[in-house]
């Protein structure tokens, strides 16, 4: 499978809703539209809860892992402004 | 500018709004308003600008708290009878908000000053209790091109309407001339429940954040008028007069006038 090129992560380990979304989307923001973003987190809510933020907004979830007991990996493309 | 962790956390519930997001939040975070009256109308605006993050307020009014404003002046409260408004609010709104600069003038506004207060503000809101200002405020803003949101409150009625001079309608398109003085209801006819201010501040500072986020549909051309005892909102169209004395196409009103006609102050 082809690896995705990130542009920029944020590790918001340790954050809770609404906090996470917030932080996740301020970066979102600051970015180019067509760069991706990596978001590691261990909110289990936020896992779900992002994505569908995200494609709310317009953007393009392209991965939701579970990495470890207490992470989440994230990984979204800007799509618009 | 970058948000610090505090501003985050301050303004998250906007941030999250598709419309707003960090970008609008940032625009609110440099808007200037300028708020003519510290008062029934003036407190609700002020207040809900002010948690909002609306960078810089402006807001004139001469008179000092009285017992009598604490039914709906949600701004003050009993320990500053006898102080400036102004000062009131400055105290109230900074606390409650300090990324907020709230600048209060003592003076009552004239067609002497008002050009020189209002022309560095982004858009003005009128809050003021009577036709003078109402109007004086009203052909200010049309010939500075400055956004109005105009709001009115009496017993148990309210209005709202936003003048966009050059695309929309204004106050003179709407009333053209202030009512004669035997008309207006006198002081003792003007009662006001409390709340009513409130609604109508909040649509005012509504109006206000819309402007500055540039999202939504806005009250051009439109007065909207809150009959709380009906408990109806209504919504009534306001042309733009192409005869208007002072933004129609050859207003006879050019310059500032004295407005002064002996009103009764509500």
């Amino acid at each position: 499978m082809e690896e995705i090129k990130v542009d920029k992560k944020i590790n918001i380990k340790g954050l809770i809703c609404p906090y996470t979304f917030v932080k996740s989307k301020i970066a979102v923001e600051d970015m180019e539209v067509g760069e991706v973003l990596e978001i590691l987190l261990d909110y289990e809510e936020a896992s779900r809860s992002i994505p569908k933020s995200m494609e709310d907004h317009g953007h393009k979830v392209l991965k939701v892992d579970k990495i470890n007991d207490t992470d989440w990996v994230i990984v979204v493309r800007k799509e618009k402004e | 500018m970058e948000f610090t962790e505090d501003q985050l956390q301050r303004y998250s519930r906007h941030i999250i709004l598709p419309e707003v997001g960090g970008k609008g939040q940032k625009k609110i975070l440099n808007a200037k308003v300028f708020v003519v009256g510290a008062g029934g109308l003036g407190c609700p605006v002020g207040y809900y600008l002010a948690a909002a993050g609306v960078g810089t307020i402006g807001m004139i009014d001469n008179d000092t708290v009285e017992l009598s404003n604490l039914q709906r002046q949600i701004a003050h409260n009993t320990k500053k009878l006898g102080m400036y408004k102004v000062d009131s609010a400055k105290d109230t709104f900074e606390a409650l908000n300090p990324d907020v600069n709230v600048i209060g003038i003592k003076e009552r506004i004239s067609k002497d000053n008002i050009l020189n207060f209002i022309k560095d503000y982004d858009i003005v809101v009128d809050g003021s209790d009577n036709f003078p200002t109402r109007y004086l405020v009203n052909d200010a803003c049309v010939m500075l091109k400055k956004p109005l949101v105009s709001g009115a409150i009496l017993r148990f009625e309210g209005q709202v309407t936003t003048i966009l001079p050059g695309e929309g309608h204004c106050y003179r398109c709407l009333f053209e001339e202030m009512p004669p003085a035997g008309l207006v209801p006198s002081c003792q006819e003007a009662g006001v429940l409390g709340a009513i201010t409130g609604v109508v501040g909040a649509l005012q500072a509504t109006e206000v954040l819309k402007l500055i986020l540039g999202k939504g549909d806005i009250l051009k051309n439109t007065l909207l008028i809150y009959d709380a005892l009906k408990v109806n909102f209504r919504r009534v169209k306001v042309p733009k007069n192409q005869e208007c004395p002072v933004c129609g196409e050859n207003p006879t009103i050019t310059e500032l006038q004295n407005y002064d006609a002996g009103y009764c102050r509500i």
